[in-house]
Parts: structure tokens; sequence; C-alpha cells
């Protein structure tokens, strides 16, 4: 974990109150895809957790949803004002389980850190496929973005007004895949666990107070002991979870 | 740097900063960042006589100039604590540790503190008599003074280090029971612990934590923690250790100001890592600024004068 000043240099919506945030600034503590970064905004007590979507040298590029206060100020932020932000914070996604040819399963805002985890798989050879769901057309992001890194990408919506109608599980099986990492909301991942014919990742979300590990605000039990989302996660093996009702 | 010292219950400390229980884990976290034994000491997370995972999620809630937190005691119990934790903390902390303790039973506390007693690494025993956040035990002690008084000589008994008992803010009556822990043998008390709180979710209409209440700490609630260390150290004189909103070295002078020997820092070491060190840093300051010499000159300054 680093501390350090970022420069807004875009901050534009890419789909129904999603926006796409660039950031300039020391990105060298980011090691791996599914990492996050908390961001401290003005007039705000608590940091807000939001996981990177790319990182280049100096580079940072995160993708939000406007869901809170918080999150809906951001979206007023101007090119040029600065963020403090700490940077490199959860454990990523972990790649060398990948095999050939991984599925990315996301809904709706946890897209955004599969595509970094495409560039990465791709850069090492491997042949990964996308599963994004969305509820409806208006909510659809970043299908052309995953398709110019050359991933076979299939968009759903719940409501059949983009792609297909249906949701990540009913066309999962169409591909063929050596093991999935997945990112939305919780009961997308049960679908995934009954539906998925391979063990895979998944990454996990919860109210955070620090980000970092110190308040334990974000902990959770797994099979392989008790965790902190924002520490030991916030990605997780198919196999240890224990799935809430 | 001499200036900073205090006398905190017979031992030194550099200076008076002190990062609060539950809001540094045992030490790791923050020792990556920065070298912790700049601090005066810490307290470390609260420890059961048992493992504890602690309450469902969500634990956290935003509020303005402030948080809300329902961890519930999440710690791996004394065994593991004395095993795995202290070993750990060696490493990166030279200097003597707050014990943090809490239990459910008076018996709880005694078992806690007389197993953590052997640990030579350990200065000062804070005694959790203010947790808002389980049922059955925490802050139950804390709220009348003949169960506050019980636990404080159980604790007593077990134990030849000095004994801080810690106090909830959510009594009518502070004094009653800051004095009460004196005369029940106490070597400090500290307070405030949060104050119990909550927040309502607007989308589903239902409370944000999933206890419902929680403990509320950070900037908005200086004043009243500043208000009641007044009241307490006025009461007792057994050092007094300052807390609750305290974010900056001017927070800290105040604190002081209201009686207080040494001053934790909990929430804002949540929001920034960094806060005890850029405190420790900006002291010397801010001491110059408001003609402080020497910063134990000012314990209960404004009490006394």
């Amino acid at each position: 974990m680093k501390q350090e000043l970022f420069t807004v240099k875009e901050n534009t919506p890419v789909a129904k109150d999603v926006y796409k945030i660039i950031l300039a600034g020391n990105t060298d503590e980011i090691k791996a895809p599914g990492q996050f970064v908390n961001i401290s905004l003005d007039g705000f007590y608590l940091r807000r957790p939001i996981s990177v979507c790319d990182c280049e040298e100096g580079k940072l590029t995160l993708i939000y949803k406007a869901v809170g206060r918080g999150t809906e100020y951001m979206t007023s932020l101007e090119n040029g004002a600065r963020l403090n932000i700490l940077t490199g914070l959860g454990n990523g996604y972990d790649m060398t389980k990948s095999g050939d040819c991984p599925v990315l399963i996301g809904g709706g805002v946890g897209v955004p850190p599969l595509y970094l985890l495409a560039k990465k798989l791709i850069e090492q050879g491997k042949k990964p496929s996308a599963v994004l769901g969305f509820n409806s057309a208006c909510d659809v992001f970043y299908e052309e973005e995953f398709k110019t890194l050359g991933v076979k990408t299939a968009v759903v919506t719940a409501d059949g007004s983009y792609g297909a109608k249906g949701f990540v599980t009913d066309i999962l099986n169409d591909f063929d895949y050596s093991f999935f990492y997945a990112c939305g909301p919780e009961p997308m991942f049960r679908a995934i666990a009954k539906t998925a014919k391979t063990p895979g990742q998944y990454s996990f979300e919860e109210r955070m107070g620090c980000g970092f590990g110190a308040c334990m605000g974000c902990s959770c039990k797994t099979l392989t002991g008790n965790k902190r989302i924002c520490k030991e996660g916030p990605v997780m093996e198919s196999g240890e979870i224990i799935w809430k009702d | 740097m001499e200036r900073l010292k205090v006398n905190l219950c017979g031992t030194e400390l550099d200076n008076p900063v002190i990062p609060a229980s539950g809001t540094f884990g045992f030490g790791y976290e923050f020792a990556e960042l920065y070298d912790i034994n700049i601090l005066g000491t810490f307290s470390f997370k609260g420890t059961t006589k048992e493992p504890r995972f602690g309450n469902p999620t969500p634990r956290i809630a935003e509020c303005t100039s402030g948080m809300i937190n329902a961890v519930g005691l999440q710690n791996p119990g004394v065994d593991k604590v004395i095993s795995e934790e202290l070993p750990k903390l060696k490493a990166v902390f030279h200097k003597k540790v707050m014990a943090n303790v809490s239990g459910f039973s008076v018996e709880d506390y005694a078992y806690t503190c007389e197993k953590l007693d052997r640990e030579e690494q350990i200065g000062w025993f804070e005694v959790n008599v203010s947790c808002p956040n389980v049922h059955g035990g925490g802050m139950s002690f804390g709220t009348d003074p003949d169960s506050a008084a019980k636990v404080t000589k159980a604790v007593r008994s077990v134990t030849s280090k000095p004994v801080i008992i810690k106090l909830s803010p959510n009594v009518t009556d502070i004094i009653s029971i800051a004095k009460a822990c004196e005369a029940a043998g106490a070597d400090g008390i500290s307070l405030i612990n949060t104050l119990l709180g909550m927040r309502i979710d607007l989308k589903t209409k239902r409370p944000v934590i999933a206890n419902k209440t929680g403990g509320f700490s950070g900037p908005a609630i200086l004043p009243v923690a500043l208000r009641m260390v007044y009241q307490a150290a006025s009461a007792v004189k057994i050092p007094v250790v300052g807390m609750g909103g305290v974010s900056c070295a001017e927070d800290v002078i105040e604190m002081m100001l209201a009686g207080a020997t040494a001053v934790q820092i909990g929430a804002a070491n949540l929001v920034n890592p960094f806060a005890c060190k850029e405190i420790i840093e900006n002291l010397p300051r801010v001491m110059d600024k408001y003609g402080i010499n020497n910063i134990k000159d000012i314990i209960g300054g404004a009490v006394n004068g």
C-alpha cells in the first residue's frame, strides 16, 4: 500500500450513472488485476474503495457507479482536481490458475477489474473470453474495449434490450473454459457456483472502514478461516466460500 | 525529544500519542508504512478469553465527520494473541504495548489479564468495560459504578502491571463511574469509547449496520470527549487517557488541557494511516505556536486554571 496524489485527467459517463475516471500519478504499488484503490473525497469522512479497471505506468483508469452521495460527488470532479488515494490494496486475481482459456464473468460495475485481467492474461499468451451481464441496454459499457483486446465477448441483459436476454449463467457453458474469474453482485456469484464446470475466483464487495486491514470492518468467514475482504480479499477461491442464504 | 515526554502510570512515554484499540490491529499494517516505534505506545486489538468472529456485516457506516462501527470484538482469543500476535509484534515494535482486554463476565476479564500478565511486552492493561457492540458484556460493566468496580478489583488482583479502565460515554454520570474505578484500585482511566449511534439506509429503509446500532467515532465526537475527559479528570487523582475524535496535534493539546496525561487516536488512523506520525511530527511546531515548552506542563491546564 502507498498513499499517492493523483490528478484527474478525464471523468466522463460510459453508461447510465457509470463513469470512467482517468487519473495521473504513481501506480507502482498496483501489482495485480483485481486490486483496488481507496479514494479520499473532500467533505466525506471515509474513503471510497474502487477497483482498478486499467493501469499503465503513471495512468490509472477506474470505472465507478454513482450510487450514493460520495460517488455522486465524484462525478463532479473536474480535470486537474487532485485526489489523495491509497493504492495497491487487496490481493487481486491469481493468474497462475487460469489455464489456457479462462472465462471472465462480469456483472454491472463488476466488469471493470476484468478488463485489466484480460489484458494481463493476453500478455501471458492466454486466450480469455468474457461474459458480461447488465440489467438493460443503457447500463452496457466496455463491450468494445474487451473486443478490441481480442477477447471473445458476449453481452447479456436481464430485460433483453441488448444482446441475449437473460443472465450470464444462461450462456456461461456455451464457452469452453479452463477456469473462471468473476466480479459482480453476490446473487450472480451464487448462480455461477451452481453452473460453473471449473473452479474459479470471485471478487467480493463490502462496506469498508479503512480498506487496508486495520479495522476488521469487512471480515467474512470462509472454509479457510476468517478473512478481511480488503486485505486477504477481495478475491477468494470458489472452494473456500461459505454462501450466505 | 524531551519536551514531548509524559509519564503514564509509572512508565515514561516518548510522547503522549497512542493509537486506540481497534483502529491499529496488532500494528503490522502500519509498520509497513512507517516505523511505529515513534509512537508513545499503542493499544492493541481488544482481546477476549475465546476467539470471536464478531458481528455480521455491514459493520461500518459513514457519518458527517465520523463513522459508526459494529465490529463486535473480532479477535483470535488470548491464547493466539500470546502465541502468534505478540511474537510477530515483537519484530516491529520494541516498546511496551498496551493490552486492551474485554470480557463477558468478571471472571473472563481476570482470566484474560492473568494470562497476558506473564508477557513482558505488555506495559499496561486497558480494560474495556465500554464496548457498545456486544450483548451480555462489554458496555454493561461500564454503565454501572458497582459493576465497573468489580471488574477493576478482579483485574487488579491478577496483575502487577498498571490497570487502566476504558469507560463508556453512554452514561448519565461519568464522575461516579470514574470514582468507583479509582476507589477499586484502577491506576488510570481512559475515555471516551464510542457513542452509541445509528444510520438508516434510505433505499432499504433499514439500519445500515447489521447489528442495527454501532459506536460513533471521528472528529464529530471531539467536543463530547473533551467535556467528559474534563469532568473525569476533575473528579479523580489517577491519570486520565483522553480520546474521542482526536485527529491532529491541536486536538491532542486540547485533550491534554482538558486533563489527559496521554491521548489516543482512533478513527483518524483508518482514514489517514499516517495520522499518528503526522501528529507526532507536528506537535513541537504547534506547541511553539501556543507558547508550550514542555507538553506535560499543560496536563489539566483547563481544569486547574
